[in-house]
């Protein structure tokens, strides 16, 4: 499904990712963990089209496509979802308008007529009750008010809306209590399918609990440093980051 | 609307009575400017409602008054200017005395402070450091419809001269101590010229008063010139008594990266007008202006800034505040100008008024002209009363309604106080608005003028 | 990304005015030009009484003596009165009682603009009056509001019938000597819309005028009065468009609302005047002055606008609140696209005890655009417990606008509130992106957001004036973002 290759990229001439190679399949949960700094979200944002970083070599194939040639919206409507960090506050856009806007443009895109209004409520009702979130937020101006977890809750909400192919979750798990946690990772696993993939990106374990991911990368200043399956994850809970500090160090040295 | 005013013509008879007794007194790089200012000045006239920038503020009162005009210094008079006490204690600052808009030492007009800093007379300056003088003297006083600032230029003669050596820190504020004393009617006109160059850091304190219960017009003009990277602060405390007109205007150029402030303490005075104009001349220069009255009686006070955002990257902030009591009426007049390339700007303001009395009266016309898109601009104003919340919540922890109702104020002026960065002016300004708010100080401090 | 911004601003800002096109309908005119002879020719062709012509003239006189205001913040070419044809009228049929006797061309027009004048094929629960050029055309459902005690007509028709009516009201809020524009409509207004509310009754329709300027070289001049009697409701809508010339168009209407004791009146404008082609070339000058009194206890006008027309507009939609209690509002959407200028806002003078006023200004500016709000709030001595809020927030698309807030704020009373809050920004890259990463195009993602920061206003208005003002927004900023 997803395929990169090499990818190096720089913000305002500083590089970032230093050759990132990957492959995701259909079906597969990535987790893509790494300490504050090593270059997770840059990854995300090339992913999903953000035009402050500069792609400076490498390639990305999606489903057979040049990745990096596709504008932002195309690239959705494609099926690639972001789950972003920190979610914009639009002020006087309600969530209803703003995902019906979406959702028929992903439509029109497969050559679907637009849902009419009822339909279209009747799944966002339908989809609230799913991610389980409160249906009061969807009545809103999208993001205005809410608090972090709200903001973290209605990412997964816009993604059950969207049902993207390939998500890309960046720090979903960050500012989150336990029960939004859950609520969010519960979000995840229903909507998991044998076709479509998740990259679940996070800097603690405890999200991996409920997300059981297939691959465990270890991004470390801008390169994957260790792939393994999922036990990898509880090694990085146990010993922290520092361990693969030093091994890449060592491995430098030798 | 050719016919100029009755007053307009009044000054500019006294220009034509007066001009060659001015001239000789003053240096000739000074006198070249006079008579274009004094073209333009009968151009432009003494500025009247009409005129937008003094819209709500009316002149006629002191300008239509029949004045000594004092062109030439008393020298008699010195000895008792120089023997005036500054009552802020603890205030350690280099004393500069002014009387009647003229620099009266005896001895030495200027003065060399550690690092190269040179303090005096402006008209010595004009002819001791005539280099650095005539690059900035003239330079940034400019204005296209106000009449005072070319009356200014026609016709004052000495003032306040400072320049802070490129990367020199001064330590200790200077301080301005403006008297105006008389035992007749007077008119007086200054003018100061302060150079702060490339990467120093200085601060001026400006205190004006008046020591006689004469009728008083004072106009004066400030240039300020703040070379890049350089830090200036600028804080003016009024005091004068209700018979005293004071225009004070204020031109602030800044050069990249400089950063300044403007503090505008109106504690006392008949009819104030301070026009402060920032001139933001340099990528990353960043500008704070702040403003605070407490009036009463028939006072009139009007502020009046203009932040011109020339460059990109700027940052700028205003906040204005003023406490109308009795009959006293008050203006802000902002205006935040965002030129075409001044992108990257940001740009606030804030003006906020109390009213006391049903006779009270404020006018507020904040203003936004943007010209560059991508800015963050915004500004704010009110005027109406302590909140009512925040009273109630004082007033059930046991606080009486007169002294929640202080507290309130204070805490309303104080806003504006903080910004002060010398303490012990700040714990003065603190002290005097609340002696002020409580009624104590129904005259200026020091001042022996009872009036009102 | 900012490629494609730059494409689709220009693909939008080159877009086709809509109502651009011209209609052939047999037309009476007088010479251009203006004089006391050609005030004296307009009041004849209408048949006025006396006491209206001394009224016209007396005007004129008046207007003789004044200049054109130069404080607003525009820059307007100078206006020749002489080139200007003070009256033009589709030629008179004989009764205008039936729709079929209406020039068919006349009715092609409407139905082009999407007022059909039948009133089987209306909106249901609008009544219509349709102004072209100089005269009203037709009014809709005029009987079953007359079953009621409503009067809608056309100004002339009210001249006729209810005379008393309009010498008690008309000049009695907006005087002959207010200002330039506002005489020069009082000695040469043609024609426009009259309305009366009795007492008590609630008007069940929206009331609505529709204005299109249509021949060459005329000017408009319109003037609407407006009563809405003790304890009676409207609302009342009017809407403007205009043939696509060269030649700038001058339009100087009145409006004029007097609200009684517990009454209310909404008044709610789409502007679409032909805003003048791309690089600034024609378009009509909107220079209008409208006004409402708030005269008695517990009244209310609010005023809505949606300003995207026009190559200049001029304009203050103003409430003077005379009564205790009283009311006013001010909605405003003003669009400054290609070289249109606008400086629009509202006067809201406190006179009475416990007044209360609301101000929400959004000013969007793209192109060569510039668009200033000047406003003023008054609270006078007398005028207790009056509270005031504005807001006026300007969003700025592209690096060559300008956006610019002149509030001007006079309090005389220790009691008021008084709040005036205003912030100029531009649309967000990260709100784009936003949208963009959800498959929203930019174009739309900018549609969106410029509808959701004015929807504070769009949605004051009437349901059938949201989606066409909403649409005229799209229309005229979609994807303009630098």
């Amino acid at each position: 499904m997803l395929i990169i290759n090499n990818l190096k990229a720089s913000i305002e001439g500083k590089s970032i990712l230093k050759g990132i190679s990957l492959e995701v399949k259909p079906g597969e949960i990535h987790a893509i963990m790494g300490p504050n700094g090593s270059g997770k979200s840059t990854l995300a944002a090339v992913l999903a089209g953000r035009e402050f970083v500069e792609v400076t070599e490498g390639t990305v194939s999606y489903l057979g496509k040049n990745l990096l040639e596709m504008a932002a919206e195309d690239r959705a409507k494609e099926g690639i979802f972001l789950g972003f960090q920190y979610p914009i506050e639009i002020p006087g856009v309600s969530m209803v308008n703003f995902m019906k806007t979406a959702v028929n443009e992903h439509r029109k895109h497969k050559g679907l007529e637009p849902l009419s209004a009822s339909d279209f409520l009747k799944m966002m009702r339908d989809k609230k009750e799913l991610v389980e979130i409160d249906s009061k937020l969807a009545n809103r101006s999208v993001n205005e008010g809410f608090s972090g977890g709200e903001k973290k809750k209605n990412e997964i909400f816009q993604m059950a809306m969207l049902e993207p192919k390939l998500a890309i979750l960046d720090e979903t798990d960050s500012g989150l209590d336990i029960d939004a946690l859950r609520i969010v990772a519960n979000g995840v696993n229903k909507l998991k399918r044998p076709d479509n993939s998740f990259i679940v990106i996070t800097h603690y374990q405890r999200l991996l609990d409920y997300i059981i991911p297939d691959v465990v990368h270890v991004l470390y200043d801008g390169r994957i440093v260790k792939t393994a399956g999922k036990e990898l994850a509880i090694e990085l809970e146990e010993k922290g980051y520092d361990w693969i500090k030093k091994e890449v160090e060592n491995n430098v040295i030798a | 609307m050719n016919g100029k005013s009755e007053i307009t013509e009044k000054y500019l008879g006294l220009y034509k009575d007066n001009i060659n007794k001015i001239s000789g007194i003053s240096s000739a790089f000074i006198n070249s400017f006079r008579a274009p200012a004094f073209e333009k000045f009968s151009e432009l006239g003494i500025p009247t409602k009409k005129n937008e920038a003094y819209k709500y503020t009316n002149l006629n009162i002191f300008f239509d008054h029949d004045y000594e005009n004092y062109f030439m210094p008393v020298p008699s008079d010195f000895i008792k200017a120089e023997e005036f006490r500054c009552d802020v204690t603890d205030l350690d600052a280099h004393g500069i005395v002014l009387l009647n808009g003229f620099y009266p030492t005896l001895n030495e007009k200027l003065r060399q402070l550690p690092s190269g800093v040179w303090i005096g007379s402006l008209n010595e300056a004009a002819v001791r450091f005539a280099d650095i003088f005539e690059k900035h003297f003239g330079k940034y006083a400019k204005s296209e419809t106000d009449g005072l600032i070319h009356l200014n230029t026609a016709m004052a003669s000495d003032g306040v001269f400072v320049y802070i050596p490129e990367g020199v820190t001064l330590s200790k504020p200077v301080q301005v101590v403006n008297l105006v004393q008389s035992d007749e009617d007077m008119f007086n006109q200054h003018r100061n010229l302060i150079i702060a160059e490339k990467n120093s850091v200085f601060s001026i304190i400006i205190c004006d008063h008046t020591l006689s219960p004469q009728k008083f017009l004072t106009n004066a003009v400030t240039e300020v010139f703040v070379g890049e990277n350089a830090h200036f602060d600028i804080i003016r405390v009024q005091n004068e008594h209700n018979n005293a007109c004071k225009i004070t205007n204020t031109f602030i150029h800044q050069e990249k990266n400089s950063v300044t402030s403007s503090n505008n303490i109106t504690l006392h005075g008949g009819l104030i007008r301070n026009s402060t104009y920032h001139h933001l001349g340099g990528e990353g220069a960043e500008s704070y202006s702040y403003g605070l009255f407490l009036a009463d009686k028939w006072q009139h006070i009007d502020n009046f800034v203009n932040m011109d955002h020339a460059f990109p990257n700027c940052t700028s902030n205003q906040l204005f505040k003023g406490v109308l009591d009795d009959m006293s009426t008050g203006a802000f007049n902002g205006r935040i100008l965002v030129r075409p390339d001044a992108q990257g700007t940001l740009a606030y303001q804030k003006n906020n008024n109390i009213l006391l009395t049903d006779d009270a009266k404020m006018d507020t016309k904040p203003q936004l002209e943007i010209f560059a898109d991508d800015v963050k601009c915004s500004h704010g104003a009110t005027i109406g009363q302590l909140d009512d919340d925040a009273l109630f919540y004082l007033q059930s922890r046991g606080i009486d309604k007169r002294e929640a109702r202080l507290m309130l104020m204070f805490g309303f002026a104080h806003e504006v106080i903080q910004n002060i960065k010398i303490e012990p002016l700040r714990e003065r300004m603190d002290n005097l608005v609340m002696q002020r708010l409580k009624g104590e100080l129904s005259r200026c401090a020091s001042c022996m003028v009872k009036c009102g | 990304m900012e490629k494609d911004q730059d494409k689709i601003l220009s693909d939008v800002t080159t877009g086709e005015y809509k109502y651009g096109f011209y209609s052939d309908i047999e037309m009476d005119r007088i010479p251009k030009g203006l004089s006391e002879e050609v005030v004296r020719i307009i009041s004849a062709k209408k048949k006025e009484p006396e006491w209206l012509l001394d009224f016209r003239l007396k005007s004129y006189r008046h207007w003789l003596t004044m200049k054109m205001p130069t404080w607003a913040n525009l820059k307007i070419a100078p206006i020749n009165y002489q080139e200007i044809i003070f009256y033009a009228a589709p030629k008179e049929r004989k009764n205008l009682n039936n729709v079929d006797d209406i020039d068919p061309e006349l009715k092609k027009t409407f139905d082009k603009l999407g007022i059909p004048l039948e009133e089987q094929k209306h909106l249901a629960g609008v009544a219509v009056d349709a102004v072209i050029d100089s005269v009203s055309v037709k009014t809709t459902f005029k009987e079953t509001l007359a079953e009621m005690g409503i009067i809608f007509c056309s100004f002339s028709d009210a001249v006729k019938e209810y005379p008393d009516l309009v010498k008690r009201y008309m000049g009695s809020v907006v005087p002959y000597t207010d200002n330039f524009f506002a005489t020069l409509n009082s000695a040469v207004f043609s024609d426009g819309s009259f309305c009366y509310i009795p007492k008590g009754v609630r008007c069940p329709m929206e009331l609505s005028t529709y204005f299109r300027i249509n021949s060459a070289n005329t000017g408009q001049f319109e003037r609407t009065l407006l009563i809405a009697d003790e304890e009676s409701y409207v609302s009342y809508l009017e809407g403007c468009t205009a043939p696509s010339r060269d030649e700038n168009q001058l339009h100087a209407a009145i409006v004029e609302i007097v609200a009684e004791k517990n009454a209310e009146v909404k008044y709610s404008t789409v502007q679409n005047w032909y805003p003048g082609d791309k690089e600034g070339k024609g378009g009509v000058f909107n220079f209008v002055t409208k006004r409402g009194m708030c005269k008695g206890e517990n009244s209310k006008i609010s005023w809505t606008q949606i300003e995207t027309g026009s190559a200049i507009t001029w304009k203050y939609p103003s409430c003077i609140l005379r009564g205790d209690n009283s009311t006013g509002e001010f909605y405003s959407v003003a669009v400054t696209n290609n070289y249109q200028q606008a400086d629009t806002g509202t006067k809201m003078t406190h006179i009475g005890k416990n007044t209360k006023s609301t101000i929400v200004s959004k000013g969007i500016s793209a192109g060569h655009g510039q668009n200033s709000y000047r406003g003023l709030v008054k609270v006078l001595k007398n005028a207790s417990n009056a509270r005031n809020y504005s807001q006026c927030d300007s969003l700025l698309l592209g690096d060559k606008c300008g956006a610019h807030t002149f509030p001007y704020l006079e309090v005389d009373n220790q009691t008021a509130i008084v709040e005036h809050e205003a912030t100029t920004s531009k649309i967000g890259e990260d709100q784009i992106f936003y949208c963009n990463q959800r498959g929203i195009s930019t174009e739309d993602a900018i549609g969106l957001i410029v509808n959701g920061y004015a929807r504070e206003v769009i949605n004051k208005l009437p349901m059938e004036f949201a989606v066409e003002a909403q649409k005229l927004l799209q229309i005229s900023l979609e994807g303009s973002v630098g």
